[in-house]
């Protein structure tokens, strides 16, 4: 079961009665399988988080389209059974007014309302076990005697529930202490490894760095650079991420040696195309520079 | 040295008791120092810089004292604090995009600033510091709107240490930025304590490995005390607080991949400061536990400059 974006774009109307558009996300396309860790990398404005939205359905793409295993994907409860997303803020996810589990009864009542209720139990425990919390310690808690990390474990345990695929996860650790966010991280490699295709939205290389098997860097709205982890971190390519890389701080080296000379970054004016580079490391040039050799 | 701390304990009134957030907080902060703050939420870093300068209406000092060159810094008067604030000790918001005013022509709101603490604005300076930091001089006829959240940033970094304050706070300024704009805003702060504009700063974040790139010393704080200070690169590369090590070695860094080395996180939460508990407060999560643990660690000097509070250091 694949999920692949093809030729995605998105534009959104702005400007003093909707006369000037603005190009979110530009003809990105990408494909998702089961047992793999995408990661989604981007400055704020990129567009990470609408394409991470237009794959779950809560933005229609202007052009271009999303596929499940080849039928175009449509937001309901077929589509939602295999694609669930988490975000960033856990403490907004819930309703503060009902006990926590309720996320998990809500599941039941839509999805399962067939299912007895020892059986859904046994299921419960197993989902929860799987994320690594103590149902005694969650289940009949309001969300404000959680952790953060509690909460966001118990919005994944809630997508286990279901048939789950495919996870969008939208900068789910930008809130949680450096303590926590490492174990959350783990568990989607855990999850990953049975199967589950993740797509990491984040702001943070290192993030994603540790955790995915393939990254793709975007730019206002374009994938500039995309390929095996490895490959775009380890000898990036583009002027973009070699200038992202360089100012992520680091506990093995101080930034006093200056800036390494990167080539200002080309905002694509002209035409442009993704040239593969090597097997399967995509960089995006400049229609003048195709012929660039690297060295 | 520039500012001094001396057993300071800040405590919040809520309904349901005093939430101890500093406990009995000791350090210093030598000229041209800069000290990062680490720890995790809820560890008292931010309280500590908030009652350095201004405390709200929820917090009460509980004992300890404050001196700044020398002088007594009255803390817990708020009316005896108010000719310190700006001059003395100054402060960079987290969320610099509320910290102007919209209504008003960035120009304008900086004479109506200084003139509101009886100083008069030196147009060469401000704009000396303006092309220091590579905003445009024109900005000063803008409005806040106008600009730019890393643009913002800076321009209220360049407000808040107009009036060369000794001592700065500067508290997460960086978190909502992204990562190329974060290194020119933490590159900024070191020039300006290069250039004298600011004689000593506290800088506070939950980024261990930003922290390191600009602070001189690092001081690592848990449930309201402190856990471990030493110079930047003795932090990094020796800790002997087990919190210390657990804190740095849960960083991924960039080349670690989960594939090829598994990272852990630290077990549990920090306890509640409502009611502390007894000994030392990282006794739960703590792998070294032992028997001595149940009672408090004080503070020690392991080596010049490394303070750690811990009975296995």
């Amino acid at each position: 079961m694949m999920l692949s974006l093809e030729g995605v774009t998105k534009t959104y109307r702005v400007g003093a009665f909707g006369t000037a558009t603005l190009t979110a996300v530009d003809d990105v396309s990408l494909d998702l399988v089961p047992g793999e860790v995408v990661s989604l990398i981007g400055e704020s404005g990129s567009g990470k988080t609408t394409l991470g939205r237009t794959v779950l359905g809560l933005l229609t793409p202007t052009r271009g389209r999303i596929t499940l295993d080849g039928a175009p994907a449509r937001p309901g409860k077929a589509y939602y059974r295999h694609v669930q997303g988490v975000f960033q803020d856990p403490f907004s996810c819930y309703n503060p007014v009902f006990k926590a589990d309720r996320v998990i009864k809500m599941i039941k009542d839509e999805y399962f309302p067939g299912v007895a209720a020892s059986e859904w139990e046994g299921r419960i425990e197993k989902s929860l076990k799987d994320v690594g919390l103590d149902p005694g310690q969650v289940l009949g808690r309001y969300p404000h005697q959680l952790s953060g990390g509690q909460l966001q474990r118990l919005l994944i345990a809630r997508a286990l529930l279901l048939d789950l695929r495919y996870l969008v996860a939208d900068e789910i650790t930008s809130m949680l202490d450096a303590s926590t966010r490492i174990d959350v991280l783990n568990l989607l490699a855990d999850l990953k490894s049975r199967g589950l295709g993740v797509l990491f939205v984040t702001h943070d290389l290192s993030l994603g760095n540790y955790i995915s098997e393939r990254a793709v860097v975007l730019y206002r709205g374009q994938v500039v650079e995309s390929g095996p982890t490895a490959a775009v971190f380890g000898n990036p390519l583009h002027p973009y991420t070699i200038k992202l890389l360089s100012s992520v701080p680091r506990l093995t080296a101080r930034w006093d040696g200056g800036d390494p000379a990167v080539p200002a970054v080309e905002v694509s004016a002209g035409p442009s195309t993704l040239v593969e580079e090597e097997p399967g490391h995509l960089v995006r040039r400049s229609g003048t520079t195709l012929t660039r050799s690297v060295s | 040295m520039t500012l001094r701390v001396d057993d300071l304990r800040v405590h919040y009134r809520t309904l349901r008791g005093e939430v101890k957030a500093l406990d009995g907080v000791s350090f210093g902060v030598g000229d041209g120092e800069i000290l990062g703050l680490a720890g995790e939420s809820g560890c008292g870093k931010t309280t500590l810089g908030k009652s350095l300068i201004r405390m709200d209406g929820r917090m009460r000092l509980a004992g300890g004292t404050v001196s700044l060159d020398g002088a007594e810094l009255p803390i817990g008067d708020d009316r005896r604090m108010n000719p310190f604030r700006f001059k003395r000790v100054s402060l960079i918001p987290q969320y610099s995009m509320s910290a102007m005013n919209p209504t008003r022509r960035i120009g304008r709101m900086i004479t109506e600033l200084l003139a509101s603490r009886g100083e008069s604005v030196d147009t060469a300076e401000l704009e000396r510091r303006l092309d220091l930091v590579e905003l445009p001089r024109d900005i000063l006829g803008r409005y806040p709107i106008e600009l730019s959240g890393g643009m913002k940033q800076r321009m209220v970094m360049v407000i808040s240490t107009l009036l060369d304050p000794s001592l700065l706070i500067a508290d997460e300024i960086t978190s909502a930025l992204d990562v190329s704009t974060q290194k020119a805003v933490a590159r900024t702060l070191v020039e300006f304590r290069d250039r004298g504009f600011v004689r000593s700063m506290i800088f506070i974040t939950h980024d261990i490995s930003l922290t390191y790139q600009i602070a001189d010393t690092i001081m690592v704080m848990y449930a309201g005390r402190l856990a471990e200070k030493a110079p930047a690169s003795v932090i990094v590369s020796e800790p002997r607080h087990p919190y210390t090590r657990m804190l740095i070695s849960s960083l991924p860094e960039v080349g670690v991949r989960h594939a090829e080395r598994r990272l852990s996180g630290i077990p549990g939460r920090p306890p509640a400061l409502l009611d502390p508990p007894q000994g030392c407060r990282f006794r739960d999560r703590c792998p070294l536990a032992f028997d001595r643990c149940a009672e408090d660690p004080p503070p020690i000097e392991v080596a010049p400059g490394h303070h750690v509070a811990c009975w296995k250091a």
